[in-house]
């Protein structure tokens, strides 16, 4: 009885506008021989049910391991987990995985980056399918492997009856990746991970699952936080996206604000970075000069001012705190922050005193507003979201 | 797609390689063949860059890897500077290789971890020559220099030392020293971050220019491909599918499957229909039995039944794109021959 109480309560939650997930200064570090590894270093983040929140950031920036650390799967001796992780009103960095075994599947669940290796090779899809069906609803075999055969329908794998008894190695990668998904909505979870759902498919089979989840949250009425370092992947699909850097949020906006008016100057060298199918070819891309920091180490002040084109020795002493933009939910951690007037003279200086210009600010040089257009235009994100006069040059993407 | 023809091939004495009829196939066992590769045609000019995109198993890696004769290709002909690389004998091979060298995938695992950069770099000169240790030093920290690595703090280290990034750099020095003809470049950057990426493309770019570079570009990144190259390759389940120079591919794709790739490109629109509508649908059929008359019918929006009979040829659409398409998105010249696919 106690299960339809929790289930009524449940149902009740879900009517309230609480945030699903609130995330206070997560810190998750790891404790090796060469020090003391800070991979998430103070995250806050609250996520309202329904919503998708794309996490975009390089290898390395701690965007997978703030997943994992959200779901507890980090949990080893040498790991420090502070903060605090309240879902659904209750409080999970106190629990012990044991505590956590209850609520994976059912309440929270994670489709990884490799569909190649996150299915046991030597156990039939069915068996996999069905064993936490079988575990968390209790259902019995025959109930299990009808649900089983649904879920794979759902996620459209081709004559659902005869692949349910396939072994992984039996299907190509875009199918394994189906199943992996299936596997992760089984239990119907209100929360799904996404880490790099797509990065090991093909092009043409990333926008099949890329379309599959995108469905399957609408019908579900799923939460869900999509990893990635491909900001096109999120662009499109996610409400609210984190750009993550040594292990901090360094800017925070929904979807069409971060394009149209990133503040933070490693969000704009990301996006300057990428090669655009709009533009011409042998376009000259606008590199982030150096590499992203050791996490042992990290520098002092601002963990981007190494790379930045626009740092001051203000930005090497100091670390700018995450403060709020002129939009609603924006919020940018940046002493000097893009389009403002702070941020031209203090390139300015730069130039005037010779420091070594990265190539993200040499778009400037050469033409910053058409360029930023230009990339706006390319993400097609419409016109009801920007204002940009002459959408149309976006064409070549469609 | 899966056409064959050869109308889009320019002049043998404009081209710098020009490989026709390429097949490579491989024996599985019990009597069955992995055809990887059928019929392809294309040919370089020196100082371009060839860009070859499609699926994973369409037979892009293995068109670069025929090139090299590795291994030999099934049949064809792979002319460099009017030399058919096919007739030459193994110590005849071998001869050539200098003028040909290659950029593989992951640079952490093409390098020999045992070995110090400076000799990894050495390696070709330490065989073809300058045998004289400083000379060939000198060749070695020039190159490594051009790819923007420090010789003086290289020399010594290993490539465990070294990020992603910066282990590719040095992969490209090692192509670079034998000045070669043409470096096939097997997807050199899909293993590399996107700022690290633009990187290493801005620097190929540059290297280009300065040696006169020849690229065969090999990615399934079309972004990637279309900002290195000025020749792009469709290619389709060991066909091709469209040639044509890059900016145009992009702005006006003939064949169905250069326009779901296309299409298949995140496209962050949060107005677009999510639906899986249209062209998206099917996986790549089995190179074991690869289908009757065109290869991508399966999937094709716009297959018929001659589709499905005929193989469809190359076929000029404007000036330098062409497309092997019964059904081409844009009007194409009529073809010249028609045959009929026996398989």
């Amino acid at each position: 009885m106690t299960v339809v109480g929790s289930d009524t309560a449940r149902l009740a939650k879900a009517d309230t506008n609480e945030p699903l997930l609130v995330v206070k200064d997560l810190k998750t570090h790891f404790q090796i021989d060469a020090g003391l590894v800070k991979a998430v270093d103070g995250v806050s983040l609250e996520l309202d049910r329904g919503k998708t929140l794309g996490i975009v950031g390089e290898s390395g920036s701690g965007k997978t391991v703030l997943s994992r650390s959200i779901m507890r799967l980090n949990i080893a001796n040498n790991v420090i987990n502070t903060g605090s992780i309240v879902y659904d009103g209750e409080e999970l960095i106190t629990k012990s995985s044991k505590q956590m075994q209850k609520l994976w599947g059912v309440e929270m669940a994670m489709v990884f980056q490799d569909p190649m290796t996150s299915l046991n090779p030597v156990v039939r899809v069915g068996r996999q399918l069905t064993e936490h069906l079988r575990y968390h609803l209790g259902v019995n075999k025959a109930e299990a492997r009808s649900n089983a055969i649904e879920l794979l329908r759902s996620v459209k794998i081709p004559e659902p009856e005869s692949r349910i008894d396939n072994y992984p190695h039996e299907m190509s990668g875009g199918m394994r990746q189906r199943v992996c998904i299936a596997i992760a909505l089984a239990c119907g979870p209100k929360m799904l991970f996404a880490d790099e759902p797509t990065t090991a498919l093909d092009v043409t089979v990333q926008h099949q699952i890329l379309n599959l989840l995108a469905t399957q949250q609408r019908d579900r009425f799923m939460t869900m936080i999509m990893v990635t370092h491909d900001l096109g992947v999120v662009a499109g699909r996610a409400d609210e996206i984190a750009v993550m850097y040594a292990g901090k949020v360094v800017e925070k906006a929904p979807t069409g604000t971060l394009f149209s008016d990133m503040r933070h100057p490693y969000t704009q060298a990301l996006l300057w970075s990428i090669p655009k199918i709009a533009q011409p070819k042998h376009t000259r891309l606008n590199a982030i000069a150096g590499r992203p920091p050791d996490l042992i180490n990290p520098p002092t002040g601002c963990s981007f001012s190494p790379r930045c084109p626009y740092a001051q020795d203000k930005c090497r002493e100091e670390e700018p705190p995450l403060v709020g933009g002129s939009t609603p939910g924006h919020q940018f951690a940046c002493w000097y922050p893009v389009g403002s007037k702070e941020n031209e003279e203090a390139y300015a200086k730069n130039l005037a005193d010779g420091v070594a210009v990265t190539l993200a600010a040499e778009g400037k040089i050469t033409a910053t507003e058409e360029l930023t257009a230009e990339i706006i235009a390319d993400l097609d994100l419409g016109e009801a979201v920007i204002d940009v006069s002459d959408p149309t040059t976006g064409e070549g993407a469609d | 797609m899966a056409g064959s023809g050869k109308a889009h091939l320019r002049p043998a004495d404009e081209t710098l390689m020009r490989v026709e009829d390429l097949n490579v196939e491989f024996p599985v066992g019990r009597g069955r063949t992995v055809y990887a590769v059928s019929g392809i045609s294309f040919d370089i000019a020196k100082g371009e860059t060839l860009g070859l995109v499609g699926e994973s198993g369409c037979g892009k890696s293995t068109t670069g890897r025929g090139i090299l004769q590795l291994p030999k290709p099934t049949s064809g002909s792979v002319q460099l500077k009017g030399n058919d690389l096919m007739a030459l004998d193994g110590e005849g091979m071998r001869a050539t290789r200098t003028d040909l060298q290659m950029i593989f995938q992951d640079p952490i695992s093409s390098l020999n971890p045992r070995r110090m950069i400076g000799e990894i770099v050495a390696e070709p000169l330490a065989v073809w020559g300058p045998f004289d240790e400083d000379e060939q030093w000198k060749i070695v920290a020039q190159m490594l220099d051009a790819v923007g690595i420090d010789p003086g703090v290289a020399r010594y280290k290993r490539p465990h030392e070294f990020s992603g990034g910066q282990c590719q750099r040095i992969s490209i020095a090692r192509a670079l020293v034998m000045e070669p003809d043409l470096i096939i470049c097997d997807e050199p950057v899909s293993a590399l971050d996107v700022s690290v990426q633009a990187q290493i493309l801005n620097m190929l770019e540059d290297l280009k220019a300065q040696y006169g570079l020849t690229l065969v570009f090999i990615a399934h990144d079309l972004a990637v491909v279309k900002n290195i190259s000025d020749r792009v390759a469709v290619m389709y389940l060991g066909k091709m599918c469209e040639v044509s120079e890059s900016d145009e591919l992009y702005a006006n794709p003939a064949h169905p499957y250069t326009s779901l790739l296309l299409g298949s490109i995140p496209v962050p629109d949060p107005t677009a229909n999510l639906d899986d509508t249209v062209t998206a649908e099917g996986e790549l059929p089995s190179p074991l039995a690869p289908p009757s008359g065109c290869r991508f019918r399966t999937r094709c929006p716009l297959a018929d039944e001659m589709c499905e009979r005929v193989e469809p040829q190359m076929r000029r659409v404007s000036d330098d794109h062409y497309v092997a398409c019964h059904h081409p998105l844009i009007e194409a010249d009529p073809a010249t021959e028609v045959t009929v696919s026996n398989s």
